[in-house]
């Protein structure tokens, strides 16, 4: 089973809302401050409510580049001292420090935050992975009040009630280096007073940052429990993170194929494809159905070797691209680009559908393996 | 009294041919011509000669028994022309002629034929007023029946659906629309796609088949029948496009004419859509629609043969249907005509029995064998569906049958029509398609089988939001049997298990079949098929979604009014509010 | 009140670091104490540049103007040096836009009125429910290739696509391998152009494959009279870029007009 379960603060309610997302990488894996990814989205203020904001950097943690980053925010002690009791038995705990954080006077009534570097016990024959997803949805849906917000390798999410660059100076995001950021800011309709309902949404190394409303939720929502996952109703994102998930890590689809998986192209325009390509897109859509994600959405998703961006299949959310050199850029607005990167060689719309990619280079992964 | 003739078991008839309501030889119709050709015209005043049973007088009938009519013949002599039609079309024997329009009330059946081809609105239907002290526990039709069965010692029977005030489920469901933070799509004037594919197929891509198969493979070595050998080794069976989820569902020639099959064939087929054959076999002039049929296998096995098997779209085996669960079905005698006989391949004249039970299925592990027996004998190039009715244990019965083989599930709910039923069974067996859709949809995803098989949902869908609920709670498509027949005409007397439906229906007689045109009634049905699709993308539209596969199981979009807390624990659904 | 002081025909805003209330405020500022033509520079992101202006002002805008670029504006002239976002011209009703680069989604869109011309390419639905009457005819003109949804709903006006240059690639495609998803369209404009169009016209300079096309329209060859307007619209157009109209003019032309004006009578029962 996997999945965030319940905690104080999460209702049955779903709050739909509207907001701004951008990502960054840097293709050869190089590192740079998250304060870059804060002034980009401080530039698109105008989309946030002051209600949520978040960030997810990949990278930050050379000197654990093997461990898992648990980043646990928890309302009480009592709940926090529930939830370590429970890591500390399911993992071998390789250190321990509460997260900095930076006093902010808008960013009120933060939960207690810490972090665990932690591995799996070592024996069982179990994938590493599986292990740890398991784990972590056990913990969190044993405790109420802790949460466990971010779950992978040499990344991890920062995330609160507040305005993103308000969050970034709160988490002292200037103080990391990462080669992949995304950030986002919320517009939600009410008002959570949970920080765990904030985007980036986390599950093991991946990220998803959102932007817009999924009309399908329940119909993925349902399809997804069938395998194993368990969805929980607070936020839509939940399940574009974990179609990611089964797509990309359990079924081992190519980027290409989940973005035409979960914005398909139109019974039409694949009856007026090449007879190959067309038997391919055929079935891809009978067999995955139900994970088409309908509604209008951006997403940008983080992953250790990849971003990728995409709209929904009729582009009803702003996506915009840009590239200079090996960093490539993804956000709502093209201004939040141009906040960061004046210059930029190309910029560029993609289509509906159509993803976009910027992928760690084979020498970044080599450099990566020397050291 | 007349002979009770469709079932063995009634007692054999006293001599005495008083009349009760029940009688049943229509030999009002002189039969002209050979029956499913179009009989030679008939002049006017032929019909009016024409030899009939004179309605026996009242009296002769003991006391006790004597039945009051159910619906009284109202004529309005200020307007009436004295054209006759009236008379000419009734097939009741309920109206008659003699220099004014006469009614033998008894015999009327309030099918509203008459006030159809009326020209001045001179002739109307009324129930026979109540004559009795009000009860609400002995209700006229539980008097009626116990003095029915006294006089006859017989089962009671009826025709199409349950008509007991049970709740109807969908018309407690509403509808979300998406305001403000999500917009609604435009169905006119932006891509919105109602297709879907019945079958079964895998849950997952399997990519590395697929490279091996296509990519890496020279195309002279690929499988020789191409897509077809890819597909199936990429785990899909085959599948049928609808291109609308609203399919007809099985109505047999023999409870239907050969007209009314024709008229759905061809709506079918140009709607891109599936009709079914029911269980009596295909008739030859049916066969250029038999692309677009879904054959039924049922327990009597009318018609099955290789060729038939293999010229349809899909083999549906009919396990049961939703107005009758657990019992066969008979097509009376009366019914069978040579056309029949040879289509059925039973002697003209004789009663096509249909029992409960394939006579070779009498556990699961059986049906496994008989799927598999079809899928052997058509190349694994047809679907199979199984049809059976909602029942109490439906989830478990229809995991059992996605587990045999099934490339599709249909279901019936308790409201499902039929050519004949007892009465007593068709009002108080079965469950409701709403929540049988809700709880074998939940059953299949908890078990993680969904993708092998569709659902297919019918059971009373009245209009194109049941089509949209249906499909919310669960179902891939649904069958339309009663909505097909009131496009044509049908005003659900009840009677359609005597064969003399006025409307040209469910009968066999050659000048009622001829009521309905082939070409014309295919309109009609194109027309109902085409409406409710405009409805559904409208629907779509304002619920956000441009694809059908993503409101299948959105239960998150209905919400329920005024149902108990059991109820929206089945369905899966809120309360309006939440 | 301080006395208002005349300010020379031309000055220059530094908006860098203005939210766009106070860049907005200081622009209308600027323009009712007399200037002119007024030089934005540093733009980055701030919205409704323009919004309501009324004629009698030209604005040069350095950077990148935010979303919803003179909204309702009604007589003013912007120019904008690099790429504005989305929803460029919303709701104009008259005055001018030119911008030297790209813009975003949904530009033009509800335009009642003056001209949006942009040298680059758009995102989807530009266009979209742009409305004309008698002489007032809004005008937009967009040098590269559009979107998906072009001109739905257009109900008036004159909108053109002339696919100037190729659309910006992004290098690396993803998807170069065995499973490549095919591009939506290499066409100048996308999926259902002109779905929903029951007024106006659209011109592009090259071909549109039928099925592109929304189903309430209809391709046609440009006649005399259509020659006549494209060669004063796109004179203009060229003129405001350093283009040859020649060059533009040049190639052939299709018309995309609807066929009917009401083409959903049937739809419905009574």
């Amino acid at each position: 089973m996997y999945g965030a379960t319940g905690s104080e603060g999460f209702s049955e309610e779903r709050i739909p809302g509207g907001c701004a997302i951008f990502g960054v990488m840097e293709e050869r894996g190089r590192r740079f401050s998250g304060s870059l990814a804060a002034e980009a989205i401080a530039a698109m203020r105008e989309r946030s409510n002051g209600l949520g904001g978040g960030f997810a950097g990949y990278g930050i943690y050379p000197d654990f580049p093997h461990a898992y980053a648990l980043h646990v925010m928890s309302l009480s002690h009592g709940a926090h001292e529930d939830l370590v009791r429970g890591i500390k038995g399911s993992f071998r705990v390789l250190h321990e420090e509460p997260i900095p954080v930076r006093h902010h006077p808008a960013i009120r009534d933060a939960p207690v935050l810490w972090r665990y570097f932690v591995l799996p016990p070592g024996e069982g024959e179990e994938d590493e992975e599986e292990y740890v997803a398991r784990r972590v949805v056990e913990l969190n849906s044993r405790v109420e009040g802790s949460l466990i917000f971010s779950s992978g390798p040499n990344m991890g999410v920062f995330k609160g009630v507040g305005y993103p660059e308000d969050i970034a100076e709160f988490y002292r995001l200037d103080e990391y280096r990462g080669y992949l950021w995304t950030a986002h800011g919320r517009f939600p309709t009410n008002t959570p007073g949970w920080w765990g309902g904030a985007h980036p949404f986390g599950f093991l190394y991946w990220s998803v940052v959102h932007n817009g409303e999924i009309s399908s939720f329940d119909t993925n929502r349902r399809y997804l429990e069938t395998f194993g996952y368990r969805c929980f109703q607070m936020t839509d994102t939940e399940v574009v993170v974990y179609l990611f998930d089964l797509l990309h890590r359990r079924h081992g689809l190519p980027l290409e194929i989940i973005s035409g998986i979960l914005a398909p192209p139109f019974w039409s325009e694949i009856e007026a494809m090449e007879e190959e390509e067309r038997e391919l897109w055929m079935m891809a859509r009978q067999v995955y159905g139900p994970a088409l994600l309908n509604g209008p959405f951006s997403v940008i998703v983080g992953h250790p070797r990849f971003m990728v961006g995409l709209a929904d299949r009729i582009m009803l959310r702003p996506l915009v691209a840009a590239r200079k050199g090996e960093m490539v850029y993804i956000s709502s607005e093209e201004a939040a680009i141009r906040a960061v990167e004046p210059a930029p060689e190309l910029v560029w719309t993609p289509e509906g559908g159509e993803p976009v990619v910027a992928e760690l280079l084979p020498q970044a992964e080599e450099e990566e393996a020397v050291a | 009294m007349s002979p009770d003739s469709r079932f063995p078991e009634a007692p054999a008839p006293p001599a005495n041919p008083e009349r009760t309501g029940e009688a049943d030889t229509p030999r009002a119709f002189p039969s002209t011509g050979t029956a499913g050709e179009n009989p030679p015209a008939v002049p006017v005043q032929d019909l009016k000669k024409k030899t009939r049973q004179k309605p026996t007088p009242f009296r002769r009938m003991r006391a006790a028994v004597r039945l009051h009519p159910d619906f009284r013949v109202i004529v309005d002599e200020s307007r009436c022309t004295l054209c006759r039609f009236c008379v000419l079309q009734c097939s009741w024997d309920a109206l008659d002629f003699d220099g004014r329009v006469v009614s033998y009330d008894e015999n009327c059946v309030g099918c509203w034929r008459c006030f159809a081809v009326c020209p001045t609105y001179a002739i109307r239907i009324e129930p026979w007023p109540t004559m009795y002290r009000e009860n609400a526990s002995w209700t006229r039709f539980h008097a009626t029946n116990v003095r029915k069965q006294a006089a006859t010692g017989g089962k009671l029977l009826t025709g199409m659906g349950n008509d007991k005030p049970y709740p109807v489920y969908f018309d407690h469901l509403l509808i979300d629309a998406c305001q403000v933070t999500n917009p609604s799509i435009d169905p006119l004037r932006e891509p919105m796609e109602l297709r879907t594919y019945i079958g079964t197929r895998p849950d997952r891509l399997d990519l590395e088949r697929y490279r091996i198969e296509v990519l890496e493979r020279k195309p002279a070595a690929r499988g020789e029948r191409g897509n077809g050998d890819l597909r199936r080794k990429m785990g899909f069976g085959p599948l049928l496009k609808l291109e609308t989820p609203i399919m007809f569902a099985g109505m047999s020639y023999g409870a239907i004419s050969l007209n009314v099959q024709k008229a759905i064939a061809r709506a079918a087929q140009e709607m891109g859509t599936l009709w079914n054959t029911g269980e009596g076999g295909m008739h030859p002039d049916l066969y250029p629609y038999a692309s677009s049929a879904v054959v039924q296998c049922a327990s009597g096995r009318f018609g099955v043969d290789v060729a038939y098997l293999s010229r349809a779209a899909a083999i549906e085996i009919k396990i049961g249907q939703g107005a009758k669960p657990g019992i066969g079905g008979h097509l009376p005698g009366e019914k069978v005509t040579a056309e029949i006989a040879r289509t059925r391949m039973i002697p003209t004249g004789t009663d096509a029995l249909s029992p409960a039970p394939h006579h070779d299925i009498y556990s699961i592990e059986d049906l496994r064998q008989l799927i598999f027996a079809l899928k052997e004998a058509t190349r694994y190039e047809k679907p199979v569906f199984v049809k059976i009715a909602a029942v109490h244990n439906v989830a478990a019965i229809a995991s059992g049958i996605v587990r045999a083989g099934a490339d599709a599930v249909v279901i019936d709910g308790f409201r499902g029509s039929t050519g004949a039923a007892p009465t007593m069974i068709r009002d108080h067996v079965g469950i409701p398609i709403e929540l049988a859709i809700a709880a074998v949809d939940d059953r299949l995803r908890k078990e993680g089988i969904r993708h092998r098989a569709s659902l297919i949902a019918s059971g009373t869908i009245r209009s194109s939001m049941d089509v949209v609920k249906a499909i919310a709670l669960g179902a891939d498509a649904v069958a339309i049997g009663t909505a097909a027949l009131v496009a044509l005409g049908c005003t659900l007397c009840q009677q359609c298990h005597r064969g003399r439906c006025a409307w040209g229906l469910t009968t066999q007689i050659p000048e009622l079949v001829r009521r309905v045109d082939p070409d014309e009634g295919a309109e009609l049905l194109k027309n109902l098929l085409s409406a409710w699709s405009g409805e559904i993308k409208e629907t779509l539209g304002l619920l956000g979604l441009n694809a059908l596969e993503s409101l299948r199981s959105n239960r998150e979009r209905l919400r329920a009014v005024g149902l108990e807390q059991a109820a929206l624990d089945i369905l899966g659904v809120k309360p309006a509010g939440r | 009140m301080a006395r208002k002081t005349a300010l020379p025909a031309e000055v220059t805003i530094d908006a860098r670091g203005f939210h766009y209330r106070e860049l907005n405020e200081e622009i209308r500022r600027a323009a009712g104490r007399g200037a002119r033509t007024i030089k934005v520079v540093n733009v980055n992101g701030q919205r409704y540049i323009g919004a309501g202006l009324g004629p009698g002002v030209r604005l040069l805008l350095h950077g990148t103007p935010g979303n919803d670029l003179g909204a309702f504006m009604d007589g003013a002239e912007i120019e904008v040096f690099g790429n504005a976002q989305d929803g460029a011209g919303n709701t104009m009703n008259a005055g001018k836009i030119v911008i030297h680069g790209q813009a975003g989604q949904i530009a033009g869109l509800s335009m009642r009125g003056g001209r949006l011309y942009i040298r680059g390419s758009v995102g989807y639905r530009s266009g979209i429910h742009m409305k004309g009457y008698e002489d007032q005819v809004p005008v937009v003109v967009i040098g590269g290739r559009a979107g998906a949804f072009l001109a739905e709903y257009m109900a008036g006006g004159r909108l053109y696509v002339l696919g100037l240059e190729d659309p910006p690639c992004p290098g690396r495609i993803p998807g170069n391998g065995p499973f490549r998803l095919p591009p939506r369209s290499r066409s100048l404009t996308g999926i259902y152009t002109g779905t929903g169009m029951h007024g106006g016209v659209v011109y592009i300079r090259g071909e549109v494959p039928p099925h592109l096309l929304g189903k309430e329209v209809a391709v046609s060859e440009p006649g005399p009279e259509d020659q006549r307007v494209m060669e004063e619209d796109l004179s203009d157009f060229a003129s405001c870029f350093g283009l040859d109209p020649r060059t533009i003019l040049g190639a052939p032309f299709v018309k995309i007009a609807p066929q009917s004006h009401r083409p959903y009578g049937r739809f419905y029962a009574y």
